[in-house]
């Protein structure tokens, strides 16, 4: 058993696995965080994304070990208290869900797709940006129209809060 | 997943150390193929060497017209360096569609390279730019490197530290992509450079990427999409699946490959 130290939605958190324990085992069964989903287990579907030291990353394929030391965001860490992140409130207001499997995964792909495209984003390129995240309730529509809607209101605050 | 140790280099020597102490071990970099073929069983490492916090194996440097990766840098960074798109967009824009967003965070140039996966994207690049792969004991000639399907000059336990070249005049890639995996069915980077034109072939090959001199003595003749209506692809050299059979990839050779003229203008 390795010891893995992590600092996960902004806490340190540290517990022991075997090396081959993938990155998304440790933070559903160890941390006990389950937003996290694994959907394909062949880093196809993307219901596994979180962020890696600012990235968005596929926690399905990274051992946990890989990761120690690094500054992990999962689903739980981007909401403040009772105030849903405004992708998650544009993903509440459009419809951006059925069955809500793939939905943490989508969430986190958008918040970084918004953060590297500085919220000027258009409907091709976020239907580009969502080739590693599989949804098979929605056809994606309301997907990019949630996505669509944040990036505008997040590009909005940006320019209010300057 | 079969049982692994996994250890964490700090330096190239580090690494080499470690696996010359490693029973079956594996360099491990971003893990995107590796950790996805471990999952599958398809591998089983006794041990990995995990590269990707070597400082000194990441980053881009142009110089002029010339360029040097890390062979530990990710996708990401190689498709939004600035200093590069300067100089050789043609390699930023084949770094931008490789796999997804999360897999081009991890996913790196030198990973992508020894694994010379015979549908992957760089291999070609690294064809088409003459570049020279720098390791922990040589220099080898992108001519040199690629000797067939998942199979490279590399030698047990060789560590890949940079790529460098010399910025071409023109140059592009085109790939067609499997609907599904988006892996290249058929990719072509052609790059030209004075009077030198090179031309190579991901996806499409049975024996993996290759140069195709018809191909090059033709746009050396005229740099033009229409130059290559004339040359022949052989089929006979050319991977068949349920996706295409070796006509198919042929044809879809050529027309890739006037494509990327086309682009590169
Ligand atoms: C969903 C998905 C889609 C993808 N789509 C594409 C695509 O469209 N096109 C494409 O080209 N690729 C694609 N890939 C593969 C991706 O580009 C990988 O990142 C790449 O093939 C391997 O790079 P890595 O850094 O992840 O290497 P790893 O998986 O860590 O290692 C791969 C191999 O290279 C060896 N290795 C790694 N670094 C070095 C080094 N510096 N020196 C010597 N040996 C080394 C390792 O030992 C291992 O054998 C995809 C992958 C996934 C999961």
């Amino acid at each position: 058993m390795t010891k893995v130290t992590l600092t996960v939605n902004g806490r340190k958190v540290s517990g022991e696995c075997e090396d081959r324990t993938l990155l998304v085992n440790f933070i559903r069964e160890n941390l006990g965080l389950t937003g996290t989903h694994v959907g394909c287990d062949t880093t196809q579907c993307g219901a596994c994304v979180i962020h890696m030291d600012g990235r968005s990353v596929k926690s399905c394929t990274i051992l946990a070990v890989q990761a120690s030391g690094s500054d992990i965001t999962t689903i739980e860490g981007i909401s403040s208290g009772d105030t849903l992140h405004p992708v998650q409130a544009a993903f509440k207001e459009n419809h951006g869900l059925q069955c809500g499997f793939c939905t943490p995964g989508m969430v986190m792909t958008a918040v970084d797709m918004i953060r590297r495209h500085g919220g000027q984003l258009d409907e091709q390129t976020v239907r580009n940006e969502l080739e590693g995240n599989i949804c098979r309730c929605t056809g994606y529509h309301n997907i990019v129209k949630s996505i669509l809607s944040a990036a505008d209101e997040m590009g909005g605050a940006k320019q209010a809060a300057e | 997943m079969y049982e692994t140790n996994y250890h964490r280099a700090s330096s190239v020597d580090e690494a080499a150390q470690l696996m010359g102490n490693a029973g079956e071990g594996k360099y491990l970099a971003g893990g995107m193929t590796l950790i996805a073929t471990m999952k599958q069983r398809l591998a089983a490492p006794s041990d990995l060497i995990d590269l990707r916090h070597i400082g000194s194996m990441k980053g881009i440097t142009v110089n002029g017209r010339n360029v040097t990766i890390g062979a530990g840098t990710s996708h990401y960074d190689v498709a939004s360096s600035d200093a590069l798109k300067a100089v050789c967009p043609a390699l930023c824009s084949l770094a931008s569609h490789i796999g997804d967003p999360h897999v081009r965070h991890m996913g790196t140039i030198g990973g992508s390279v020894a694994n010379d996966d015979p549908a992957a994207d760089y291999p070609s690049a690294v064809l088409a730019l003459n570049m020279t792969v720098k390791t922990n004991k040589r220099e080898i000639a992108a001519d040199d490197f690629f000797v067939g399907m998942f199979e490279t000059a590399l030698e047990e336990g060789e560590i890949i530290v940079s790529f460098s070249f010399e910025a071409p005049d023109k140059a592009a890639y085109q790939k067609f992509p499997n609907p599904a995996s988006r892996y290249a069915m058929a990719g072509v980077f052609v790059a030209k450079k004075g009077s030198d034109v090179r031309v190579a072939v991901t996806g499409a090959g049975s024996n993996g990427v290759f140069r195709h001199q018809g191909m090059e003595a033709a746009l050396k003749a005229a740099w033009a999409p229409d130059a290559l209506a004339a040359v022949s692809v052989d089929a006979g050299m050319m991977m068949a699946d349920i996706h295409g059979n070796s006509d198919y990839r042929a044809n879809l050779v050529k027309v890739m490959a006037k494509r990327a003229v086309a682009a590169a203008g």
